[in-house]
């Protein structure tokens, strides 16, 4: 009993939870979260020392201001042409997903996950790095394989598991793998691309390659183990690699607070690593592409990693079987105070004379349509659900480079089995 | 050679032939190694190629399938299977499935180094032979010498492998075969024809058991020190067994254990792992599928007991030369 310890005189403990601010129901107002305006962070010369600016670790690098101007010593002073391809690509992905959402509400597909809000975050990366880098993405990075130009048809093949699927129907829906256009094969175990990025990046520099890697993680994932491995070993041996952490608030049900946020930025866990550490107006995609600039350069130039958080909002569910509406308020997507990434690049574009409301929904309309034509096409190979459109012996290839003996003997048994069932093949 | 030699030249055989073998692991760079399997390769292929790394074991594997994806040829080490358990994620969900989950594009060719098994008063966590978890993982390769010179053919061969193997190395015999008798005193492989030792490049081809004792009277599954342990009781006992050593565990050589036992008609299998759900079930289960009708004993399981390996009372867990002899006795009446 508390009263017959000698401790009585002391306040008894309490055990802090985290709770989000916002829950179904709740009126949204974000103005806790802090907005320094933008052009006000300063941009250090990329071979800087980690521990000389710590402030951008706890501030946020924003470069277009509220009237859609490019503002700042962040700014990357972009040609319209560039700035134009990536408002196409951004506006690519966001078609895509909703197309790709939409089959498989019909039953098209088992699985889809949309990264709607976030594709600043992929589009710009992938226009700011070389397309030889290796990219070792979490599986809401879609747009940098959009951005890098790689065929829709072959990416909703792999959504559908049809007979165009390279990876033979072994693999969930969007866990692409395209080693063709600098994409590493996605994991659903989260974070175990991180040390995999370093590892590929010190072998870049081992080997005196010119080549670096880039890595992306969310938030939450940040709380993994090798999150932590991956962010030592970077800083241990200098890899050549940028570190991504897109910050979107939400880990399904989770806020962020669950993996820290209430206490610190995930930009400022750089900082006792010894690693550059940049945080970043996610939804702003000169911004976006400014920082991974420099943490490029400052890789190439032997001056090692770069983490770099990315302040985002996931404006949708996590997944095709996520209900947001169930753990958070409605109101949060349209109240995020950094708006949507594509209105805003858009609007800059508006701003500088170099867009205007009618292109940009003629290029709404046109994208639709691409989306609409690589989805015939991918269908004409099968969607998931109408029998099985790879040869079933296949499903033991690749487990090893030679088939060993048990593996043939199962085949076999397997093959024999639906011989047997007078239905060969018939499975869905 | 000792074992740790042998261990030590395929190493500087590999980093000689092929410029993309990489050595790294705790204290294996300038120091060489706590067992000395890397002594003198920082040396001689530089710091780029043998180097030391943070003590974090997730880590290590993690980049060890970045640089396999990369295009190297990683040879990370374990300092102890016993903790080998943080890398469990990279090992099971990573480095086995990368080859299948990205239908051939990526592949991780990396071989794990670790020393295991226990005999040398090593407690709970020096100590541990955890083959069991990686042979039931689907796309790893699973080695397992018993001399040095199977140890350098068989570490040669899973480094130019392009399946990511666990070579697991049983630190009892790195310097002498131990028979079991922990109270006399050790043979040195310089004793031992086994100690012979290619100082050039040779290999051991992976999924090949070796008969190292031709018998009739059964069939005995082992691997690692306990190889050792088996022959010593059976020529102690004047039992004409036939002793097989697995080499490999995963592939199984399957067709030799068939001939022998088909031959012997009785099968016993020891190792030093725990019991339940250990390698011997699956040895066990194989031989009683495909031997059936040929066995004339039920298939006997000498193996550790189910409890955390213990430190002073490691010789009554131990399966040595008393329990092996039991079961021996048991299997022959039968």
């Amino acid at each position: 009993m508390a009263g017959d310890s000698p401790r009585a005189n002391l306040q008894p403990l309490s055990l802090h939870v985290p709770e989000p601010r916002f829950r179904p129901g709740d009126a949204v107002d974000f103005c806790a979260v802090d907005i320094p305006p933008a052009g006000s962070a300063a941009r250090p010369d990329s071979a800087a020392a980690p521990d000389s600016f710590p402030e951008l670790a706890y501030g946020l690098i924003r470069v277009l201001d509220d009237d859609g101007r490019a503002v700042g010593p962040w700014n990357p002073q972009l040609s319209p042409e560039m700035l134009r391809r990536m408002l196409r690509s951004m506006a690519l992905v966001r078609a895509f997903d909703e197309r790709m959402f939409r089959a498989q509400r019909q039953g098209k597909t088992s699985f889809y996950m949309k990264c709607t809000g976030e594709e600043a975050v992929a589009v710009a990366a992938a226009h700011a790095l070389d397309y030889e880098d290796m990219c070792f993405p979490s599986y809401r990075q879609q747009g940098l394989l959009i951005a890098r130009g790689w065929s829709l048809v072959d990416m909703m093949n792999q959504i559908y598991s049809n007979r165009g699927d390279r990876l033979q129907g072994k693999q969930l829906p969007i866990m692409y793998s395209v080693k063709e256009a600098g994409f590493f094969s996605i994991s659903g175990n989260l974070t175990t691309q991180y040390p995999q990025a370093v590892g590929w990046a010190m072998a870049s520099a081992a080997k005196g390659d010119t080549r670096i890697a880039a890595t992306w993680c969310g938030e939450g994932s940040t709380a993994e183990g090798d999150f932590h491995s991956a962010c030592t070993f970077a800083s241990v041996y200098r890899a050549p690699v940028i570190f991504n952490i897109v910050n979107n608030q939400w880990a399904i049900s989770s806020f962020s607070g669950f993996a820290g946020a209430e206490s610190t930025t995930f930009a400022a866990r750089a900082i006792g690593y010894g690693i550059a550490g940049l945080r970043v107006d996610g939804n702003d995609a000169l911004a976006v592409y400014a920082a991974t600039l420099w943490a490029a350069e400052r890789a190439r130039t032997n001056q090692g990693p770069t983490l770099i958080e990315h302040f985002t909002y996931r404006a949708e569910g996590h997944s095709t079987s996520d209900d947001p509406g169930q753990y958070r308020s409605a109101g949060e997507p349209t109240a995020w105070p950094l708006g949507d990434p594509i209105k805003r690049l858009r609007d800059h574009l508006i701003a500088i004379g170099e867009w205007d409301d009618e292109r940009h929904a003629a290029q709404d309309l046109e994208l639709a349509e691409l989306v609409k034509a690589a989805q015939k096409e991918a269908e004409q190979n099968g969607i998931l659900g109408h029998g099985l459109h790879q040869p079933l012996e296949g499903l033991f290839d690749g487990v090893f480079e030679e088939m060993p003996w048990h593996l043939r003997e199962q085949q076999a048994q397997m093959i024999a089995e639906e011989t047997a069932s007078g239905r060969p093949w018939a499975r869905k | 050679m000792n074992m740790i030699q042998a261990i030590n030249s395929a190493m500087d055989v590999m980093m000689g032939r092929d410029p993309d073998v990489i050595v790294m692991g705790e204290d294996v760079g300038y120091f060489g190694g706590v067992f000395r399997a890397t002594a003198g390769l920082q040396a001689k292929y530089g710091k780029t190629r043998v180097f030391d790394t943070p003590i974090t074991e997730c880590g290590i594997i993690g980049v060890a399938v970045g640089m396999g994806a990369y295009g190297l040829r990683p040879v990370p080490e374990i300092q102890f299977a016993d903790y080998i358990y943080p890398a469990l994620d990279q090992l099971v969900s990573e480095a086995a499935r990368l080859r299948y989950r990205s239908a051939g594009e990526f592949t991780a060719p990396i071989t794990v180094r670790s020393p295991f098994g226990g005999g040398i008063f090593g407690g709970q966590t020096h100590s541990q032979s955890p083959e069991g978890i990686f042979t039931h993982v689907s796309g790893i390769k699973t080695v397992i010498p018993s001399t040095p010179y199977d140890a350098k053919g068989l570490l040669i061969a899973a480094i130019e492998d392009n399946d990511p193997t666990i070579f697991f190395e049983p630190k009892r015999i790195y310097n002498g075969p131990f028979d079991g008798h922990w109270d006399k005193p050790t043979q040195n492989w310089s004793q031992h024809p086994a100690g012979e030792v290619p100082t050039g490049y040779y290999k051991i081809e992976l999924g090949k058991a070796k008969v190292v004792r031709a018998g009739e009277a059964l069939t005995v599954l082992a691997y690692g020190t306990m190889v050792h342990v088996a022959l010593a009781v059976i020529e102690e006992a004047g039992v004409d067994a036939e002793v097989i050593d697995l080499r490999t565990l995963v592939p199984l050589d399957i067709a030799t254990i068939e001939a022998s036992v088909q031959k012997t008609g009785r099968c016993m299998i020891v190792h030093e792992a725990t019991r339940t759900s250990g390698f011997g079930a699956e040895l066990s289960a194989l031989v009683q599928e495909r031997c059936f009708y040929h066995l004339e004993a039920p298939i006997e399981r000498v193996t550790g007991f189910d409890t955390p390996y213990p430190h002073s009372l490691e010789w009554a867990y131990f399966p040595g030369p008393v329990r092996i002899g039991e079961a021996l006795k048991k299997i022959m009446k039968a």
